[in-house]
């Protein structure tokens, strides 16, 4: 079976916040590609990360163990985390794992961006 | 989305409840809320426990052996209580593990995160001696064999259980190890070596998760054992 394709791009919309731009299927099989972008996104002075899940496809449990990965690396560099995008289904597998009380949840990039 | 997504997955829960045929071996969990790895309180650890079984049988004819017989590849000295519904995603199931003193069983649980075709994941209670996810789980290797494995994310859940983290280890490479075997035998495959990595992923202890303590399951399970003759005179 083909590992599952996750697509992740960086951006910096403003000084020391970056937003990872998530895609395709989250799984444990994309550990690399997150890892990648997480240090694109760790640039000098970077103080906060939005994972923007608008591009996801799917997600399953893999993913979650990633994210906690992502914010132990995150937490380690002093780095706040905020997510946006997430369908109601996926807000609720937040809630569920109580990664929403790590990362906080917020209805767009805007708002996630503003609370960082 | 992935239409078969949604159906993967637990139902998001407040606090956990087991079904009535299995209350009384619940009696630790009933009312708990489920502990991620943020949640608890020791060092985070990545562990790893693999066996290949094999070209006979493919990741998802083992997967779907495993959910189904589940409880009976565990080791003696454990025991895991299935639901008359079996395992599915946000079943409640308890556990009973021999604590290594003379008629004390520690009494706790999990619950199904997520289910695929070829994996699915528990999630730990608050009490249960870790915090956070174990992934049970097949696939096809590059030589077309089938390798099952199980994946832990975990901390221990207070600073009691992480004195005990090296027993704790010790116990659940061993546990981890003959479930395995019991697998693969199931399976027709004998004389495998189960392999097994261990990395450490956060070091630091969340020292602010100490009050866990309050929810400890052997302690909790001590106090019930201990007052169990005076229940039963009540009732």
């Amino acid at each position: 079976m083909p590992a599952p394709v996750a697509t992740m791009g960086v951006r910096h919309p403003r000084p020391q916040v970056a937003v990872i731009d998530i895609g395709g299927e989250v799984t444990s099989h994309c550990e690399q590609v997150l890892m990648g972008a997480y240090e694109d996104a760790s640039t000098a002075g970077t103080k906060g990360i939005v994972l923007n899940f608008d591009g996801l496809d799917y997600m399953n449990s893999g993913g979650i163990g990633m994210l906690v990965t992502l914010l132990v690396r995150a937490n380690r560099n002093k780095q706040r985390l905020a997510a946006c995008g997430l369908t109601p289904h996926y807000r609720q597998i937040f809630e569920l794992t109580r990664l929403d009380e790590a990362i906080t949840l917020h209805d767009d990039e805007t708002a996630a961006v503003a609370a960082l | 989305m992935n239409v078969h997504d949604e159906s993967n997955w637990a139902s998001k829960v407040e606090r956990l409840e087991v079904s009535d045929e299995l209350a009384d071996a619940g009696f630790n969990i009933a009312g708990k809320r489920v502990a991620g790895a943020q949640q608890g309180f020791g060092k985070l650890w990545q562990r790893r426990y693999a066996i290949d079984l094999g070209t006979t049988f493919t990741p998802e004819q083992v997967v779907a052996d495993w959910k189904q017989r589940f409880a009976t590849y565990w080791p003696d000295g454990a025991t895991f209580h299935v639901a008359l519904t079996g395992l599915q995603p946000g079943t409640v199931s308890p556990i009973a593990i021999a604590s290594g003193a003379p008629g004390l069983t520690v009494s706790t649980g999990i619950l199904v995160l997520y289910m695929d075709d070829t994996s699915f994941t528990f999630m730990c209670p608050e009490g249960h001696m870790f915090a956070g996810w174990i992934t049970f789980g097949a696939e096809e290797d590059a030589a077309g064999s089938t390798v099952a494995d199980v994946k832990i994310l975990i901390r221990t859940s207070d600073p009691i259980y992480e004195l005990g983290w090296p027993v704790m280890k010790a116990k659940e490479d061993a546990f981890w190890s003959a479930t395995l075997v019991n697998l693969a035998g199931d399976h027709g495959v004998t004389d495998v070596p189960v392999e097994e990595t261990t990395s450490c992923v956060d070091r630091k202890r969340l020292w602010h998760n100490w009050t866990n303590v309050r929810h400890n399951s052997g302690l909790r399970s001590v106090w019930h054992t201990v007052t169990t003759p005076f229940r039963s005179v009540r009732s």
